[in-house]
């Protein structure tokens, strides 16, 4: 049943068909990502300065004389239209950009969908014992929430990534790795639960005063299976139609810190980061910045699109 | 006037929440022990023990917590742990100027085009400008706010910086106001464009949907009965009646940007303003520093969306009574 209602809503609302057509081809290039590296054979971590290229059937160079009319210093290779190793040129390490935008695909990709996904657990469980629970459980989750949003959200987020990552840091008996993606992935669920908690405690609250929650309440229906049984499966479509917008917020958030080299560290990748190594060479090789900002857009335009049409059809529905 | 003092006591309320969470970020954190970090990588147990005592965090947390509010908001001396004798506070307000001359630009542009598409929007709704505008607004929403800067200073300052249309761009950085009023906005325009471009995006939405709501109000179709021309109905009967809620996120986001959501631009900019203060501080893991810039952030945007909630109540008397449940 499930299949054949997004089934009918891909259809009636083609924005959200082409739009998840895109970010199902850039899920596919992010899973390609070794296939393409090994069959150009390039190393999208290992840093080649002194390596060469073969372009136009010569060796060249990939650090090559800088353009400038001095040679003073070098400067990587540019893009090329041929398809092979350096397609889109390489970063001041004489690393492969092509490569190293599939990989960095992988790391955004992942941070942003694991940390939508915890975010919204996180938020539904808050806004479901808020909403449900009401009297003072209902106020302390508030103010706190409201507490939290309080902090402009990207300073939030800096601030536990300048103490988190990059150092060694146990809690309790878990250790973390100083470059997990643990980390990055759970400052970015959090600093947005109070964003997605607030519609979510405000629908679960009209649910619980609906009529067959009522009714199952004088049958004698404990609250936990009220909770489980009546309102999380209405409160389902919420979640779902807020997913892609948050999953949108969580990745222009995580390129953001890595972009400040606050979220995936070097010398693994993120689009963010990809955007931070193209800065310093951004008058003279601009595709190394201009090529990972391209990915971001298309994949939030894709994920935005995608939570408009859910938004427009949720609410279509409601006037019917 | 009760509601006035339980607002302001919760108020307060949140302020302190904030402080505790900020200092516990920074100090309470388990696993990272700030002398550590302050002592540098393989320092040796005995000097670490001496940076703990030094900078007193060899005492209980609630006095620390003290000690530090004192530093920050009381005594105001709170000093830089990297820049010795430098006073942190002080620094905050030397910055402050460039980010409100900032935002006040972005706001600018962005309060204009905001207005210009939503109406676009909504007095086209369905036909082609209007998907055209909407396409536009949603690309506007998902570009990364840094990307867009570095594409800017791409084109304006070396691709196209010999064109008629950018000759006039100076270097990156800032130019106070009372130096040059000139080259004080010609300093900020093109971050302020770039910056006003999400909002840009997010406003002419809330504003199209605003206009279009409104459109189907009584008051509307009485004006619109009554022979009223589209103009006068547009700007001044709609625009009045959807105008408010776009004013309160206003006021939000207004706040949130002067207390450093401006960061990555001021950035990309080289504007000294709050955000580029916070961003040194992180390259140095200056938490005072941080610290001081995260929580005056966060104590102003409270105090400011307060204000507005004020604001908003005397506009609106609707406001107070009723549900302001949500």
């Amino acid at each position: 049943m499930i299949f054949s209602a997004t089934g009918r809503f891909l259809y009636r609302r083609k924005s959200a068909a082409a739009a998840l057509g895109m970010l199902l081809l850039l899920i596919l290039c992010a899973l390609a990502a070794p296939l393409y590296a090994e069959n150009v054979g390039v190393d999208p971590m290992e840093s080649s300065l002194a390596g060469t290229v073969l372009r136009d059937g010569k060796r060249v160079d990939i650090m090559q004389p800088n353009d400038n009319p001095l040679h003073l210093g070098l400067s990587p290779i540019g893009p090329s239209w041929r398809w092979g190793a350096y397609a889109l040129g390489a970063d001041s390490q004489g690393r492969d950009i092509a490569a190293r935008l599939l990989y960095g695909a992988r790391a955004s990709l992942l941070i942003a969908f694991s940390a939508a996904c915890l975010c919204l657990v996180m938020a539904t469980f808050c806004g479901l014992l808020a909403g449900y629970c009401g009297g003072w459980i209902d106020i302390i989750i508030s103010r706190a929430l409201d507490i939290l949003w309080a902090v402009p959200v990207y300073l939030f987020a800096i601030s536990l990534s300048v103490v988190t990552v990059g150092h060694d840091l146990s809690f309790g008996p878990f250790h973390v790795q100083p470059d997990s993606l643990l980390l990055p992935i759970g400052i970015i669920a959090l600093i947005y639960v109070p964003y997605a908690a607030r519609p979510i405690r405000a629908r679960t609250r009209s649910l619980s005063s609906a009529g067959f929650v009522l009714a199952a309440r004088g049958l004698g229906a404990s609250s936990l299976r009220i909770v489980f049984r009546e309102i999380l499966p209405l409160l389902a479509e919420t979640v779902l139609v807020l997913s892609p917008l948050i999953m949108a917020l969580c990745l222009l958030a995580e390129s953001a810190l890595s972009f400040l080299s606050l979220g995936v560290q070097a010398p693994a990748a993120s689009w963010g980061s990809l955007i931070h190594d193209g800065e310093g060479l951004i008058y003279s090789r601009p595709v190394v910045a201009i090529a990972p900002g391209v990915a971001i857009i298309l994949t939030v335009l894709a994920l935005n699109a995608l939570g408009d049409a859910a938004q427009a059809e949720l609410r279509a529905r409601g006037r019917r | 006037m009760k509601g006035v003092a339980s607002r302001l006591g919760q108020m307060v309320l949140v302020l302190f929440g904030i402080s505790v969470l900020v200092f516990a970020v920074f100090f309470a954190t388990p696993g990272s022990d700030p002398s550590v970090r302050i002592a540098g990588r393989g320092a040796s147990p005995e000097v670490i023990e001496r940076v703990r005592h030094a900078y007193g965090f060899d005492r209980p947390l609630p006095m620390r917590y003290l000690t530090m509010m004192d530093h920050l908001f009381i005594s105001r001396n709170l000093t830089s742990y990297v820049n010795h004798g430098q006073n942190v506070v002080s620094e905050v307000f030397a910055a402050a100027p460039v980010t409100l001359s900032l935002v006040l630009w972005a706001a600018l542009f962005w309060v204009a085009g905001a207005l210009v598409f939503g109406l676009i929007g909504a007095a086209f709704q369905g036909e082609w400008i209007d998907r055209l505008v909407s396409l536009l607004a949603l690309i506007g929403l998902s570009i990364p706010v840094f990307w867009l800067g570095e594409m800017v200073n791409l084109v304006s300052e070396s691709r196209f910086h010999d064109s008629w249309l950018f000759s006039w761009v100076p270097p990156l950085g800032y130019v106070p106001f009372m130096t040059s009023p000139l080259g004080w906005a010609k300093a900020l325009i093109l971050p302020a464009m770039t910056l006003a471009v999400a909002f840009i995006g997010l406003y002419s939405r809330v504003l199209r949907t605003d206009l279009l709501t409104a459109m189907q109000d009584d008051a509307l179709r009485t004006a619109r009965a009554k022979g009223v021309g589209p103009w006068r109905l547009w700007f001044c009967h709609a625009l009045r009646l959807s105008g408010l809620s776009a004013l309160s996120l206003f006021g939000l986001d207004f706040a949130q940007l002067l207390g450093g959501g401006a960061l990555l631009i001021e950035v990309v900019f080289a504007l000294p303003g709050v955000g580029h203060l916070t961003y040194q501080g992180l390259s140095t893991l200056d938490l005072p520093l941080i610290m001081a810039t995260v929580l005056y952030a966060a104590f102003f945007v409270v105090i400011a969306n307060a204000l507005i909630d004020g604001l908003y109540r005397l506009l609106d008397p609707r406001m107070g009574r009723g549900s302001h449940d949500g």
